[in-house]
């Protein structure tokens, strides 16, 4: 692989370890710790330690784990380890729509600390004042931020916070006797697909706005959406593909005037912290994902936060229990009238709730402010410099400023080479970048979501848009080189014909086994 | 080794320069011939087979003699099988259903043709969805969806269908306009029916984006989401497209793919109706028109579905106009409007306006209809 003189460009090789599942690893017998017989003190007392669990929730069978000693373990999830390409390792700004910023390491350490590891929510509450204290003060920033006037921290996900705000939408209409009539949730076609799917999960039919030609929501659309049916409107702002919608007040208006709730879907907030609130645009609920606009680690799928805050109105609602402060004494709040009751066990995701909390005391109101600001500046010199690379483009608005994002589009670049959006993805993957493909539904042809943040340099910006000229050029002259990429990673071009065809999917063992076991058994042969 | 069939419609496309708006017949093409027009699906056809050769060369290709794509192949220093001729002096509507033939019976992987919507209808009247087929854009008359966007497009999606990158292949719609009725400026599109294509509709789904579902399981959706929404003491009058076929499965009736049918609580009232029919059917009872864009350009009226005429529509009224469409067809509108065209401008004008449209079970959209 050639590499342009005076370019950026790295070249990068994965690790292959080819690594069996670990269930493949089972031998029977094996141990990796071997666990101590019980001190006759404690089997006095417990006896054989099942007995006095119910029949009904015994095991007829211990569950089918692998068997694996300790020293295999360690090197298997170390292979596996270095088969990833995780955010601490590439110029992530591929992720779109996911925020992926740094994730100071000091607050690992404080959330990892014993002073916060070693609590239990079990506890009682006089003991974990320091606990509650970070968890009430936090309220009252995320109050301050958005313009909400209480916060529950209980969601772990924004998808989780989406299903809370349909439940309390749900509750709300309930108590004024017009949860049976009022069953359509509103959303648009840009907002985070959760929007929709989460509130489909409460029982909502949905009814998405599509763009208008210049790429936003149709308020004429919503206009005639909405009805005696309306439950609510569920949106991201700025949308998807980075564009703010500037009739959001409007929006909340039409639907409010119809009855129905206003929520927001904040995950889109890192370019508007200290701009733009919640509250000036009159919504009722709202969320933000603390696994991204608050600089904890997105995680692999868990754990994250997706802090929920209502008007004082839903505050009522909120699931339980919230804190509160009593005189100098913080304490579980049960009070809330209306409450939906609770949707996680305990009180929140503390970890990660207390590692945002650490990283807004750290930057104070001024820096999420200018957090904010350079997120926008990075985004924007990447929406110039992208656009004169030949072959993308940014569709909508005419080439004006975005927010936070940007959809562009490898249609031309397709259209004159026959190279795709997911051709240039993996070829990126060959000089270790990131570039994702979550840009369901594919309203923009050959789509490519680019979202910088405000954590990396202009260095580090450069070095992409490098990676992204040197495949367009490769594109022009070698495409072979970029379809038959990627050359240097742990897995090739990857079959997703069957991905949805239940007959075939497998999200555990056990399910692979049924599926596919012959044939699987065959490939290992 | 994958065969790959060819076939070329040397003629297609040479009314276009000269004006004419299409090559169909005999007496149009010496019109055109006159009028100074030059063969130009030979070169369209080598500009497909050099865009498949560029990443796929192990395939047999089976095709006609001389310009029906004999010469193209060579061109392109292709060593092709061939099985047959055309007529001579010219070649005829009849080849290209012969070689379509023979090329079916012989089992090709993949039918590339060369022409426009006369030479897909020709193909379709041959052997259906028997074989997959793909249309290198090459006539005047481009309406129907089973066309490359271009050439170089099609070679790319016949070299990623016969090496097996794409796998899926859907059915997608034969239209045809009366070229005699466009000449004298009135756009009357039919739906001829409907040949098999490769899918090439990419499945780029991170996890983020929940579950991938191919059309065919939204169309069910769709089925089961207007179902449930049907009263035994209406009419219901169903359009044409395949977005609607799976509703009709749901029902256990035969659908006609290409033609209007009416049901009543379960029951098929009328089969394949025109419009005089349908107005007798409807003329005292309350109905609702069960309708789905047809063609690329998102028409839900006015194109393969005349029997839905203004006088039907008066009689149905709009607030009984049901429009079903799978997101994918509304996001390839990129943001214009579905279109209706009754020839009638005040009927027209009436049926402007906002529709939900049927997106799947529980789903929909709200999206603005214009003439």
């Amino acid at each position: 692989m050639e590499i342009r003189k005076g370019s950026r460009l790295r070249n990068f090789h994965q690790a292959k370890w080819d690594e069996e599942v670990i269930f493949e690893l089972n031998t029977p017998g094996e141990r990796g710790i071997h666990i101590p017989e019980v001190e006759k003190e404690i089997s006095d007392v417990v006896g054989d330690g099942l007995s006095k669990i119910p029949v009904a929730m015994r095991r007829a069978a211990p569950p089918g784990l692998p068997e694996v000693g300790q020293m295999r373990v360690l090197k298997h999830f170390l292979r596996l380890s270095q088969q990833n390409l995780g955010a601490d390792l590439n110029i992530d700004i591929g992720q779109g729509t996911c925020t992926i910023k740094y994730n100071p390491k000091i607050n690992e350490k404080i959330a990892a600390s014993q002073k916060a590891r070693a609590i239990h929510p079990h506890q009682d509450v006089s003991t974990v004042q320091g606990a509650l204290r970070v968890m009430h003060e936090m309220d009252l920033y995320l109050r301050e931020i958005s313009g909400m006037d209480r916060f529950s921290l209980q969601p772990s996900s924004g998808s989780h916070a989406i299903l809370t705000m349909a439940s309390i939408m749900h509750k709300y209409h309930e108590s004024r006797g017009q949860a049976e009539t009022r069953d359509e949730l509103i959303t648009t076609m840009f907002s985070h697909p959760s929007d929709a799917a989460a509130a489909a999960v409460k029982g909502y039919k949905i009814i998405t706005i599509y763009p208008d030609e210049q790429g936003f929501p149709d308020l004429e659309a919503l206009k005639a959406a909405v009805s005696e049916r309306t439950a609510g409107l569920f949106i991201t702002n700025p949308e998807d593909i980075g564009i703010f919608n500037p009739k959001i007040a409007e929006f909340t208006r039409v639907v409010h005037e119809a009855g129905g709730i206003c929520g927001y879907d904040q995950a889109n907030a890192n370019g508007i912290l200290g701009i733009t609130r919640a509250r000036e645009a009159d919504f009722d609920l709202c969320f933000f994902n603390l696994h991204k606009t608050f600089a904890a680690p997105h995680g692999c799928g868990g754990p994250g936060g997706g802090a929920l805050g209502a008007t004082q109105e839903l505050a009522d609602y909120l699931p339980v229990p919230l804190v509160g402060l009593d005189g100098d004494r913080y304490f579980l709040d049960y009070d809330v009238p209306h409450t939906i009751g609770k949707v996680r066990s305990f009180w929140g995701p503390f970890p990660v709730i207390l590692k945002s909390y650490a990283w807004i005391l750290s930057m104070g109101a001024e820096g999420l402010k200018e957090a904010a600001h350079v997120a926008v500046l990075n985004n924007n010199y990447l929406l110039k410099k992208i656009r004169e690379i030949d072959g993308a483009t940014s569709p909508y608005t005419g080439g004006k400023h975005r927010i936070e994002q940007v959809r562009y589009s490898w249609e031309k670049l397709y259209e004159e080479t026959g190279v795709d959006t997911h051709d240039v993805t993996l070829r990126l993957a060959d000089f270790g970048f990131h570039l994702w493909q979550s840009h369901h539904p594919f309203v923009v042809p050959q789509p490519f979501t680019i979202e910088p943040t405000e954590s990396y340099s202009k260095e580090e910006l450069d070095e992409y848009l490098d990676g992204l000229r040197h495949v367009v050029r490769e594109a022009r002259t070698e495409p072979e080189t970029v379809k038959r990429a990627p050359h240097n990673s742990v897995v090739h071009r990857i079959d997703d014909s069957t991905l949805d065809d239940p007959g075939k999917w497998a999200v555990t063992w056990r399910a692979f086994l049924k599926k596919h076991g012959e044939a699987a058994a065959k490939i290992r042969d | 080794m994958k065969t790959l069939g060819l076939i070329v419609n040397p003629v297609a496309g040479m009314g276009g320069a000269v004006a004419l708006k299409g090559t169909d017949g005999l007496e149009i093409l010496e019109r055109a011939e006159q009028l100074g027009a030059t063969p130009k699906a030979h070169a369209r056809a080598g500009q497909a087979l050099a865009g498949l050769l560029t990443s796929y060369d192990s395939f047999e290709l089976l095709t006609f003699s001389g310009d029906m794509g004999e010469s193209s192949a060579i061109a392109c220093e292709v060593e092709p099988q061939v099985i047959g001729s055309g007529s001579t002096p010219r070649t005829t509507p009849e080849d290209t259903v012969e070689a379509a033939r023979q090329m079916a019976e012989r089992g090709v992987d993949l039918l590339l043709f060369a022409g426009g919507d006369g030479t897909a209808r020709d193909i379709c009247g041959a052997i259906g969805t028997f074989v997959t087929t793909l249309g290198i854009p090459a006539g005047v008359k481009i309406h129907s969806a089973v066309f490359a966007s271009s050439p170089a497009a099609a070679g790319r999606v016949a070299a990623s269908f016969l090496s097996g990158a794409i796998a899926r292949v859907k059915e997608a719609e034969v239209m045809d306009i009366d070229e005699e009725e466009y000449r004298r400026q009135v756009l009357s599109a039919r739906l001829f029916g409907y040949l098999k294509i490769p899918d090439a509709r990419r499945l780029l789904q991170g996890p983020k984006a929940g579950s991938a579902v191919h059309d065919r399981a939204i169309q069910a959706a769709i089925a089961q989401g207007i179902f449930e929404r049907m009263t035994d003491d209406r009419l219901y009058i169903v359009g044409p497209g395949t977005t609607l076929q799976p509703l009709m499965d749901l029902l256990g009736l035969d659908n006609s793919l290409l033609g209007v049918d009416i049901v009543r609580a379960g029951e098929q009232i009328a089969k394949d109706v025109s419009e005089r029919e349908i107005l007798e059917k409807i003329a005292d009872t309350a109905c609702t028109l069960v309708l789905t864009p047809v063609g690329g350009q998102g028409f839900v009226v006015g194109r393969g579905n005349q029997q839905i005429s203004p006088a039907v529509i008066r009689k149905v009224g709009k607030q009984n106009i049901i429009i079903a469409a799978t997101p994918e067809k509304l996001t390839t509108l990129r943001g214009r409007p579905l279109l209706i065209d009754t020839g009638d401008v005040e009927t027209d004008a009436c049926l402007c306006g906002y529709y939900r449209v049927v997106t799947g079970y529980r789903d929909s959209a709200v999206y603005r209809v214009s003439d």
